[in-house]
């Protein structure tokens, strides 16, 4: 899994920032590369660019080694992200992937709690398949 | 006199102050690029940038990441 950031700010800016405060807060400084989008328009391709603000919505993507989007948040400026859940999304995604569409992640799935087989049989049966307290820890 | 500003979260930049019909033709930009829209399922938009990455300036560009 690669990860890459991407703002309006200037490659200086994300040196200076990384350099400045955000070594302070991530032993070693930011560990994957932070890009530069400079008039937004790649923030713009991807839906998220703010023209009026000449900033970048806070967005998440997630996209699979076929490039491909398998998923994407965006919140609020003022509202952070749960890390937890994006973690949890790339797992469940990459479970997906790898049973090659015969196995879905229900909602509230982790690691190691059961999948669901989608299919004709699960129609109507989801009820004896999964219960609405599997969606909670 | 300058108004005190509270962005929160935000970072204003400044902008020209444009005339009704101008933002006409923004608001039409709009709805064509509407069709870019990106989508689940759909391939992510390629994109190459420069950038910062443990104590170098670097270039990325995201197609080059296929396959990882």
């Amino acid at each position: 899994m690669e990860v890459l950031s991407v703002s309006v700010d200037s490659m200086f800016v994300h040196k200076m920032w990384n350099d400045q405060e955000l070594c302070k807060m991530v032993a070693g400084g930011v560990p994957f590369p932070m890009l530069a989008d400079g008039g937004g328009k790649v923030g713009a391709v991807y839906g998220v660019y703010d023209e009026e603000g000449g900033v970048a919505t806070r967005g998440r993507f997630l996209i699979d080694p076929d490039g491909i989007i398998q998923a994407y948040e965006v919140l609020t400026p003022l509202v952070g992200r749960n890390v937890a859940e994006s973690i949890r999304q790339i797992q469940a995604v990459q479970t997906v992937r790898e049973s090659k569409g015969t196995q879905a992640t229900p909602s509230g799935w982790r690691p190691g709690k059961p999948t669901l087989k989608p299919g004709i049989d699960l129609v109507g049966n989801v009820w004896r398949a999964w219960k609405t307290e599997s969606a909670f820890d | 006199m300058a108004e005190e500003l509270s962005p929160g979260c935000a970072r204003p930049a400044g902008r020209p102050v444009s005339e009704a019909a101008r933002d006409e033709s923004a608001y039409q930009q709009e709805r064509k690029e509407e069709s870019n829209v990106i989508l689940i399922g759909r391939k992510a938009p390629d994109f190459t940038a420069p950038g910062y990455h443990q104590g170098k300036f670097v270039n990325v560009k995201l197609s080059e990441y296929l396959g990882k």
